[in-house]
């Protein structure tokens, strides 16, 4: 024993502890008659959203298990364009996942770099017969519609693509009613494009190697886009994008002025 | 004829008369039997019952649930599966003790129920030596689970069973020391003249009525220690010592010989706890100084009509199932003991301390 106390006490302790549980509530989940308490991340079911699966047959290669089975065929696509060349496409045509094998490691889900698998936290799918638990493309797809929203983004954190994307832009839009118009219209363009890889902190590289840390976010717009009905995190991307576009402008500003 | 049956019995059965004893010995016979049977299965189920609800509520859990209202009958339905299964009886066993073993684990719990006074005039028999009857009967049980353990040809059930007789041989001298500081203060071996000396004993100088767990407190505690070790309960329950033994001298049983060695478990349980209510917290008195309704006179002791009957029997099973939390509530606290821990306790701690205690009580009961 690291500390010494007179004997017994451990023994009164002990039944402190105990005595303690009689009168709190019972930590039983009573889970047939009520559904239990779920982590926000549980991993009981593969969903699959099938629409976004280019049978690029990464999960298949890497499950540990080899338990996802993928049959595909090739389409040839018209061109686009007259003149242009047809392309082929891959259709899915089997999608199956069978969970007597899965060991619900995720790593498809990982892996999956089109977004067409997703972990739904629903437990509930035990069979009498164990090929019941082959699940084809069409009960994968049902479980899509038990899967719940992505959990909101840390503060802080990089914005996704999509909303890079909108970044980029609303940069664009705003350098374009401050900047005057001497300024070259092709170097903005240029820069929306080269900047659509989703890093909204970077400057643009034509901005005169001015770089800001994205570091807070722009009030006034920001309260504008949560007025418009926008998604806080839609509103809180923009507001950085917003600020960023005018910090830059401010030094640009004091350069010149230099 | 059956006239002098009864006086026979009633002349051995010493001084008290129960309720039920009738005119007709028979009758008299069949309803003592029915009351200590009646005991012997229903009671030890309600203390079941009790242990894995207390149990589980201590552990933050919730215990039974859906057999019957509260899974109050959960013990019944573990009663009905277990004479569903399969007796399986190991081929190396020595099948003739290995089948008598639960059933003798039994009878000396069914014996100990005989004398055990429940309410005024409640009992089967008020035997004079009705203490000394109990502490006899109840350390042949250790036989029971002696032959069950050398009969499985299993070797851990041959060192459950012997752990079981080690500790019957270190407890039962503590055990039997304890209660006879009782005897010799209500100078008496009669249980029911345990209850009556308690119903009328004051302390000393005063006119306060106590029970004997107030002078006696050294005494209970190790009345109850020692009682807990006969009884193989947690903290004392080596002989089946699960993370050991896997489950000691009943690793081989199934079945109905499993639930007779539970049943002889819990029974044993409920009987010790009952002695202890009996030898120290006044039998069927409510409170130390108020009779109960209805028998004022004679000391609050018999002939209490049927309502002050009742409330009595209502009260010792009260204080039984108190006794039993309190048991399980150890239980579920503390950790088991080692085997030398367990011997080196009766033999360096619990009999001197016996030894000296009874000494004090003698000098005292001559003193005062």
């Amino acid at each position: 024993m690291a500390t010494t106390s007179p004997p017994g006490v451990g023994l009164l302790k002990g039944l402190g502890v105990t005595i303690k549980h009689l009168a709190r509530r019972p930590a039983t989940q009573m889970y047939p008659k009520q559904r239990p308490d779920l982590a926000p991340r549980t991993r009981g079911v593969i969903a699959l959203m099938d629409e976004n699966c280019t049978v690029c047959m990464l999960c298949a290669r890497e499950c540990p298990d080899w338990c996802i089975y993928i049959d595909s065929h090739k389409e040839t696509v018209p061109p686009a364009r007259e003149g242009g060349r047809a392309r082929t496409r891959n259709v899915l045509d089997r999608f199956a996942i069978d969970f007597s094998l899965c060991m619900y490691c995720g790593i498809c889900v990982e892996v999956c770099p089109f977004d067409a698998l997703f972990w739904s936290p629903e437990f509930e799918y035990a069979e009498y017969d164990i090929t019941g638990l082959l699940h084809e493309m069409g009960r994968l797809r049902e479980w899509m519609d038990t899967v719940p929203p992505p959990p909101a983004l840390d503060d802080g954190a990089e914005p996704p693509a999509e909303v890079a994307d909108a970044i980029a832009k609303a940069i664009e839009e705003h350098e374009k009613q401050l900047a005057p118009p001497a300024d070259e219209p092709a170097s903005d363009e240029q820069a929306s494009t080269e900047n659509g890889d989703g890093d909204a902190a970077a400057p643009a590289p034509k901005k005169a190697d001015v770089s800001v840390e994205a570091g807070q976010i722009d009030q006034e717009t920001y309260d504008q886009l949560i007025a418009e009905g926008k998604s806080e995190r839609m509103a809180r991307a923009k507001a950085k994008a917003a600020w960023v576009g005018k910090e830059k402008q401010r030094i640009l500003d004091e350069e010149g002025g230099a | 004829m059956t006239t002098t049956f009864a006086a026979t019995a009633t002349a051995f059965a010493g001084q008290a008369t129960s309720v039920l004893t009738q005119e007709s010995f028979l009758l008299s016979l069949l309803l003592k039997i029915a009351l200590v049977v009646g005991l012997f299965l229903v009671v030890p189920l309600v203390g079941g019952y009790l242990e894995h609800k207390a149990m589980g509520r201590l552990q933050a859990r919730r215990g039974p649930v859906e057999a019957g209202p509260f899974g109050s009958l959960q013990l019944v339905a573990d009663g009905i599966k277990f004479i569903q299964k399969e007796d399986v009886i190991p081929r190396a066993a020595d099948r003739w003790v290995f089948s008598l073993a639960p059933g003798l684990a039994l009878v000396p719990v069914l014996a100990m129920f005989v004398v055990l006074p429940l309410g005024p005039g409640v009992f089967a028999l008020d035997l004079e030596l009705g203490l000394f009857y109990a502490l006899a009967a109840g350390s042949v049980g250790v036989l029971g689970i002696m032959m069950g353990g050398w009969a499985s040809a299993n070797k851990f059930s041959l060192i459950g069973g012997l752990r079981a007789g080690g500790q019957l041989i270190a407890y039962e001298l503590p055990l039997i020391l304890a209660a006879i500081t009782v005897a010799v203060q209500a100078g008496t071996l009669s249980l029911v003249g345990i209850v009556e000396a308690q119903a009328t004993f004051t302390l000393p100088g005063t006119s306060i009525n106590v029970w004997y767990v107030f002078p006696q407190i050294v005494s209970f505690a190790i009345f109850f220690i020692a009682a807990m070790a006969e009884l193989s309960r947690p903290p004392f329950d080596m002989p089946i010592a699960d993370s050991e033994l896997v489950f000691g001298y009943m690793t081989e049983y199934t079945g109905i010989k499993f639930a007779m060695y539970m049943l002889a478990e819990y029974a044993g349980m409920i009987v010790m706890s009952g002695l202890l209510v009996v030898l120290f917290l006044g039998g069927w008195q409510p409170l130390p100084g108020v009779p109960l309704p209805g028998c004022e006179g004679a000391a609050g002791l018999f002939d209490c009509g049927l309502e002050g009957t009742l409330l009595g029997v209502l009260v010792t099973l009260g204080k039984i199932m108190g006794v039993v939390f309190l048991m399980v509530w150890f239980r579920v606290a503390w950790p088991r003991l080692r085997e030398d821990q367990l011997q080196r306790f009766s033999w360096l701690v619990l009999v001197p301390v016996a030894l000296l205690n009874l000494a004090v009580v003698t000098v005292a009961k001559v003193e005062f």
